[in-house]
């Protein structure tokens, strides 16, 4: 007999939707993966941290965490065929509030992400007449934003709150299609449609002057760098928020794997996926910044950084100053919508396939009450003179304090407290072409939680110690800490709600089962 | 660019792109099951 259980009456995948194929599903998984982080955001954390001596600690990191806890994230969903939410519902009925903690962090994520996504929709036509002119800085934050002072404000930012309109038009679209025409489809054709468009941007990178110097800061490595804990906690930060791990994305979309699909070899296919384009994103963003310190004659430390400042100051200069600077341009920020399109489809996709599960809606229906209420939350934030502001303390907060303590408590919760592992493994080992044993549970249950402890203290132990960005006090204390707390109180106040049908929560008979292995 | 800086590119593209190469002829010996016959609607 089979060691995984029959755990899902037949019904249920094509009542709920599902992927056509082991290959959407890692196009999907891998699209959720790819995103604004692995562009912006690695080769950056790469080049402080060691260089070219980061790539062990990176490597030990996707290995000893990243992929583990991608396979528990499998597990979950692919057991138990539901969004996060349902998937703990029928793991223990008083888990419950885990999954909705996920669903309400990632609400909070989609509102600020459309955000980013309307700017590089601008920044990739203004890259054809470098609008930006001599001042990328001054424009981005002057003209283009018009941000005033940090606080709150309703002035809308016409140049913004169109482009956001339309993200949050595209993202309906899509999330109306379905599992398959709609999340699946749209990955299995932007992927490879972002590996190209990247690829040539990177191809032009190389061949430009300083291109070797940007490569060289990149990759000489520092091995003091590896005995210094922060290093060590940067690896698993980088690899923790890039694989999309641990709020209820895996868990959604392993729920619309077909039953029989092998879950840890499609896993590495895409960990080794999401690295191997971060790997590409720091070749094409040192060799460009290369150039730019060579053209200003400054060190590639001067020029080297991260996040808005990488793509909306440091890039417009390289487009500036480069030949072909357009062709770049258009390239660069294409990307960027690109990879944040289908991230975007994956963190939506949380909170739609939650609300059916429980209110036992119709897709229609259920992403329309979803996307409506959070597209005008979204646009009534962002796209006014103070949207930057509360858009990098609400990311910050929901990063550190939402997304990582979110994923270190479930992953005690279920290592520790429910003991599942063990039936966990089992599910995944059944079919698959890796065998899930022990080394996984050690992992999962000891390596990973205090590689992803360390992260969380240290950020912790930082944001206590210096006000994030030297933000005024309140807006911390409403954006930051008051809406990672919020979603933490949404979370356990929507697991009381009653499930619409409580059948629901008995198709899978595995409580008693788990409890006892 | 220095010697040391080209050998840990090197290291860094064998390890993660040969990982996913392996990855994928991993997976690839297992076959995906074609479940044509069952309806996947998405109501």
């Amino acid at each position: 007999m089979s060691t995984t259980p029959e755990s899902v009456p037949d019904g249920a995948a094509a009542k709920r939707g599902a992927f056509s194929s082991r290959g959407v599903f890692i196009f999907a998984a891998i699209g959720s993966a790819v995103g604004l982080g692995n562009i912006w955001r690695f080769p950056y954390v790469a080049y402080e941290n060691g260089g070219g001596a980061f790539v062990i600690p990176y490597i030990v990191a996707l290995l000893t965490a990243g992929i583990p806890f991608l396979f528990l994230d499998y597990a979950m969903g692919h057991r138990f065929r539901g969004s996060a939410p349902l998937s703990f519902a029928r793991l223990r009925r008083g888990t419950e509030g885990l999954g909705w903690w996920q669903v309400g962090i990632c609400f909070m994520i989609a509102i600020y992400y459309a955000a980013v996504m309307a700017w590089a929709v601008r920044y990739t036509i203004f890259s054809v007449t470098k609008a930006w002119g001599d001042d990328p800085e001054g424009f981005f934050f002057g003209d283009f934003l018009k941000a005033g002072d940090p606080g709150v404000s309703t002035t809308p930012v016409w140049g913004v709150l169109i482009p956001l309109l339309l993200v949050w038009v595209a993202i309906v679209a899509v999330l109306l299609l379905g599992v398959q025409k709609g999340v699946g489809a749209s990955s299995a054709i932007f992927i490879p449609i972002l590996v190209v468009a990247f690829g040539i941007l990177v191809v032009r990178s190389l061949f430009l002057p300083g291109a070797a110097e940007g490569l060289d800061a990149l990759f000489t490595p520092n091995w003091g760098a590896l005995t210094d804990p922060t290093v060590w906690a940067a690896a698993y930060g980088q690899i923790f928020f890039s694989l999309s791990i641990g709020f209820g994305i895996m868990i959604t979309y392993s729920s619309y794997v077909h039953k029989h699909t092998d879950m840890p070899g499609s896993g590495l296919v895409v960990g080794f996926a999401n690295s191997g384009f971060e790997l590409l994103a720091g070749i094409g963003v040192f060799a460009a910044l290369g150039f730019m310190a060579q053209a200003n004659g400054v060190a590639v430390g001067d020029v080297a950084t991260s996040g808005i400042g990488l793509a909306f100051v440091a890039f417009p200069a390289i487009i500036s100053e480069a030949p072909a600077g357009a062709l770049i341009g258009v390239l660069f920020f294409f990307s960027l919508v690109i990879a944040g399109f289908t991230s975007m489809v994956s963190i939506v996709e949380v909170v739609i396939s939650a609300v059916r599960d429980k209110f036992e809606m119709t897709r229609t229906r259920a992403t329309i009450a979803v996307t409506i209420p959070m597209a005008l939350v979204s646009l009534v934030f962002f796209s006014t003179t103070s949207g930057i502001y509360v858009l990098d303390i609400v990311d910050h907060f929901i990063n550190q304090f939402g997304i990582l303590l979110v994923a270190v408590i479930s992953m005690l919760v279920l290592s520790w407290g429910l003991r599942v592992l063990p039936t966990f493994s089992d599910h995944l080992s059944d079919g698959s072409s890796i065998v899930v044993g022990a080394w996984w549970r050690i992992l999962v249950s000891i390596v990973a939680p205090i590689g992803l402890v360390l992260v969380l203290g240290l950020s912790f132990w930082e944001d206590v110690k210096t006000p994030y960005e030297g933000y005024p006090t309140w807006m911390l204390a409403v954006f930051g800490w008051g809406v990672a707390g919020a979603v933490i109180v949404f979370g356990f106040l929507a697991a009381q709600a009653k499930w619409r049908d409580p059948e629901t929560l008995s198709e899978v008979h595995f409580n008693k089962k788990g409890a006892q292995s | 660019m220095s010697g040391s800086a080209i050998v840990m590119m090197l290291v860094a593209m064998l390890i993660i792109w040969g990982g996913l190469a392996v990855a994928i002829v991993n997976l690839r010996r297992s076959p995906d099951l074609p479940h044509a016959d069952e309806i996947q609607r998405d109501l």
